[in-house]
């Protein structure tokens, strides 16, 4: 408070600079991408331990997955994460216009993927192919292949409550951008839109092989 | 005599409005000290009620089904409402930053969503109780927790909100003790407390992520029987173990690290001595901290688990006491030629020596396999956790309420009813617990809602053992409340200490300091320099 | 325009080129349809260890150049590695039970219910269907 002249209209009043700011926000983005790697943690560990115990039960499940659906989706993901790195290096040029067709192309490539989605999910509901005590196909050779369903169900699932998540948040950086809240030296809340954006991606990245291509 | 600060952080601004906007770490830290007071209360009924019951065999006061949901309730409400979030968001809360001579957290607007999401769970869990409420005690374990009717789903939910109350606390924790230290303020120039935060703060964040998703598919089996935790499905219960123990193993040390940071900031300040090992301390919280995330399997060396997991997990387990034993051993090496003064903070420190102590020690019998086959599921293992949980964490947290309080409210309480009521919290949880030792290695199992006539003697000494406590509580609320309106002015820092916090006035300015912080001297300088007693 | 590594002078935040961006983002693709053909060859055992050695390859671009940890401090690093470290323990630790139980005492460890009750509520699967797509 006592030295208001210096400061800028967007560092808060308990942090000395912007230094100290964007630091403190940076690291706190990481220590939440972390506790999200535990919460997924959670789901590998339930997938490894069923796959080890039924491997020929999640081959044969496993197949009945789209691969190319889901490469289909790996490649949307994959140039989301782009767009949505250019628009940041956008806005750290100052090109307010860039960044704001980027974020825009990562709605877009987004929407795509969970549109891919829903396909994927609906031709399941159709087979009965659906978690727990809902499974009612009878195609999949081995032990209690419901459980394959679970697994991907809950994965593929909580994934997409990230993919939502993550819209929603780009969302209100585009309204942000458009009103002028950000520049070439201030676009923390962007940047940390753009690592739970690729958090996204990096988790995709290993659930389409764990989960479509089981060898 | 002191007088008060006219201007203060509680008088600043006015109004429930004021308080419940708030993004004044101190403010928050006394929201949450209602919180969890209003919580200690509930699950402290709940264990009166539990006790009364067992004063006879057969039914005293309620029936059975209801004495699964009271022992339910007991547990759940004082592990996620009470002691998780009761050192760290609470007292963490109001001192941290002044410890570190900072002007708040570093998410203020988060740290006050992290009191609200509390909020919110504890009514989840409120309404739980009136909606069918729960029996399956505070693990939720399956199959049982998947079938019996109730109101699972929604305690459930309840801690998986809670859950984030705790990562949110932690995450800020975390970023502040980085990045908002004062200048000077190194890292071996912070205060144990400090240290014993951040080292409780990774737990939280490393953690409580896996309950969060341990609860969602316990959810999802009730809800759309996934099959992964139902032996009926194909699926495991021992996995829904593993699962819940990952978090709550390293839970009970989010419980009793921050009370260990506690004990070394009053043995200090009260026998007026630079602390012993210093390094030692710090370091051993972190060496816990690891060592905790390697032996959840102790939990289940009756359930099933391979027997060759179960003898690491038991190996771990042993490691466990190395660091403890450090701290213990550097607690009395400081108390060694100290120049002690036995105010109400200290009586709580030397009581949690004493009691953390046995609560420790017991742990060895639990963690070796061949004893704790025995004693598995028995009042040992009740006993056991009681003397950890209440000797060690409520304990401590007493201590540091007590020593804080003038701090937060500028006031003093009545010296001579406190140290009563800390005698008699004392006493009766001794007379308690001690019974719980000797039935539980006799055979009496835990959570039965009646008992053969052998047991009745030692039933009667613990329930009489609840009321003394209940008793010292009683006072304590009664000189702790008197002394908010009534107390005489406490003055800065009436302890002697040198830490950062009683720096500034009591209660401390909405800034925390009249001007930015400079470390001028170490947090236990007590032979370079006689702090200001006012 | 220059389109090489730069530092804003104002607020010193590191701004990668535009051809860097490009280049991971190709890299990521091309290793995805590695990944695609290496899951049609069987390897055996070996097909898992080869799909996550690549699945890391590509996590390990989108955190380095993407998530910019190659240039940042290396707290974040550390932070990230932490939590790689710890999900590891939990899964070696649990899957040393699940998959050693019955090692020291000869209690035969299997599945605890080979096929859940509901199955034999199904219609039978003579017709086995056939909507899989992709043949291995
Ligand atoms: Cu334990």
């Amino acid at each position: 408070m006592s030295h208001s002249k210096d400061r800028p209209s967007y560092l808060a009043h308990h942090f000395s600079d912007p230094a100290q700011q964007s630091d403190s926000a940076k690291l706190g983005m990481w220590i939440f991408i972390l506790t999200e790697i535990l919460l997924f943690g959670g789901l590998f560990v339930a997938y490894s331990i069923f796959r080890a115990w039924n491997p020929d039960m999640f081959y044969n499940a496993h197949k009945f997955l789209d691969v190319k659906m889901g490469g289909i989706n790996t490649v949307v993901l994959i140039t989301s994460s782009v767009t949505m790195a250019l628009s940041i290096r956008s806005m750290q040029l100052g090109r307010k216009k860039q960044t704001i067709g980027f974020l825009v192309a990562t709605l877009l490539f987004a929407a795509v993927f969970l549109v891919i989605k829903y396909l994927e999910y609906s031709h399941k509901f159709h087979l009965g192919q659906l978690p727990g005590k809902f499974y009612t196909f009878t195609g999949v050779k081995g032990n209690n292949p419901h459980i394959f369903f679970s697994i991907y169900f809950v994965m593929t699932g909580l994934h997409g409550v990230h993919v939502i998540a993550g819209m929603t948040v780009i969302v209100m950086m585009l309204v942000r951008t458009m009103r002028n809240r950000f520049s070439s030296e201030y676009y923390t809340p962007l940047e940390m839109t753009g690592l739970y954006w690729h958090l996204v991606d990096l988790i995709w990245i290993y659930l389409f092989p764990l989960l479509y291509l089981i060898g | 005599m002191s007088s008060m600060p006219e201007k203060n952080y509680l008088t600043e601004k006015r109004g429930l409005k004021s308080w419940l906007l708030t993004l004044d770490h101190k403010r928050i830290g006394v929201m949450y000290l209602i919180g969890i007071s209003i919580s200690f209360a509930l699950g402290g009924i709940f264990a009166l009620l539990i006790r009364l019951e067992l004063l006879n065999p057969g039914r005293d006061i309620v029936g059975a089904q209801t004495y699964n949901q009271l022992f339910t309730l007991h547990g759940a409400v004082m592990i996620f409402l009470f002691i998780i979030p009761g050192i760290p968001a609470a007292l963490g809360n109001f001192v941290l930053p002044l410890m570190l001579g900072a002007k708040d957290v570093a998410f203020p607007r988060l740290n006050l969503a992290s009191w609200y999401i509390y909020v919110f769970g504890a009514l989840l869990a409120v309404v739980s109780i009136f909606t069918g409420s729960v029996d399956t005690g505070w693990t939720f374990y399956t199959p049982y927790s998947t079938q019996t009717s109730g109101a699972v789903v929604t305690m459930t939910l309840a801690a998986f909100i809670l859950g984030f109350s705790s990562i949110f606390t932690g995450l800020n924790f975390i970023v502040t003790i980085h990045k908002l230290r004062a200048p000077g303020m190194t890292w071996f120039k912070m205060p144990l407390f400090v240290w014993s935060l951040y080292a409780t703060a990774i737990i939280q964040v490393l953690a409580t992520p896996v309950l969060g998703i341990t609860l969602v598919l316990l959810i999802l089996e009730r809800v759309l029987g996934m099959g992964i935790f139902d032996p009926a499905m194909g699926g495991d219960p021992v996995l829904f173990q593993h699962f819940f123990w990952f978090y709550s193993h390293p839970a009970v040390y989010i419980m009793i690290l921050p009370a260990m940071g506690i004990i070394s900031e009053l043995i200090s300040t009260f026998s007026h001595k630079r602390i012993f090992g210093y390094r030692a301390i710090a370091f051993s919280s972190f060496g816990i901290a690891f060592i905790s995330f390697l032996v959840w399997g102790h939990h289940m060396f009756t359930s099933g688990q391979s027997e060759l997991a179960s003898m690491i997990f038991s190996f771990l387990t042993f490691f466990v006491a190395i660091p403890s034993g450090i701290k213990v051993f550097n607690w009395l090496a400081t108390l060694y030629k100290g120049s002690i003064s036995l105010d109400t903070p200290m009586l709580y420190a030397l009581s949690f020596l004493f009691l953390f102590a046995i609560g420790g020690l017991t742990g060895m019998f639990l963690a070796t396999t061949a004893t704790d086959i025995h004693l598995h599921d028995t009042y040992f293992v009740v006993a056991h956790f009681h003397y950890v949980m209440f000797g060690g964490t409520v304990i401590a947290f007493l201590g540091g309420l007590h020593f804080w309080w003038p701090k937060i409210w500028g006031r003093m309480y009545n010296e001579n009813w406190a140290k009563i009521s800390a005698l008699l919290v004392f006493v009766g949880f001794n007379v308690t617990f001690i019974s719980q030792f000797i039935m539980g290695i006799k055979g009496m199992p835990r959570r039965y809602y009646t008992y053969l006539d052998q047991y009745h003697r030692m039933h009667g000494f613990s329930t009489i053992g609840s009321w003394i406590m209940g008793l010292g509580f009683f006072i304590m609320v009664v000189y702790l409340v008197h002394s908010i309106y009534k107390g005489r002015p406490a003055g800065s820092n009436p302890w002697g200490s040198l830490t950062m916090e009683w720096e500034t006035t009591s209660p401390p300015p909405t800034e925390n300091f009249a001007g930015d912080m400079k470390l001028t001297h170490g947090p236990y300088d007590y032979d370079k320099i006689v702090p200001r007693t006012d | 325009m220059i389109e090489s590594t730069m530092i804003n002078r104002n607020s010193h935040h590191h701004i990668a080129p535009l051809w860097l961006y490009l280049a991971i983002g190709g890299a990521l693709l091309v290793l995805t349809a590695v990944t695609i053909t290496v899951s049609y060859i069987d390897l055996g055992g070996w097909n898992i260890v080869v799909a996550l050695v690549i699945a890391s390859i590509k996590g390990s671009l989108v955190a380095m150049f993407f998530m910019h940890l190659y240039y940042d401090k290396k707290i974040y690093t550390i932070v990230i590695v932490m939590g790689l470290l710890f999900l590891s323990i939990f899964i070696s630790l649990t899957m040393f039970d699940t998959g050693r139980r019955g090692d020291i005492y000869e209690i035969k460890s299997e599945p605890i219910k080979p096929e859940a009750d509901f199955y034999k509520e199904l219609p039978p699967a003579d017709s086995l269907d056939q909507t899989g797509h992709s043949e291995h």
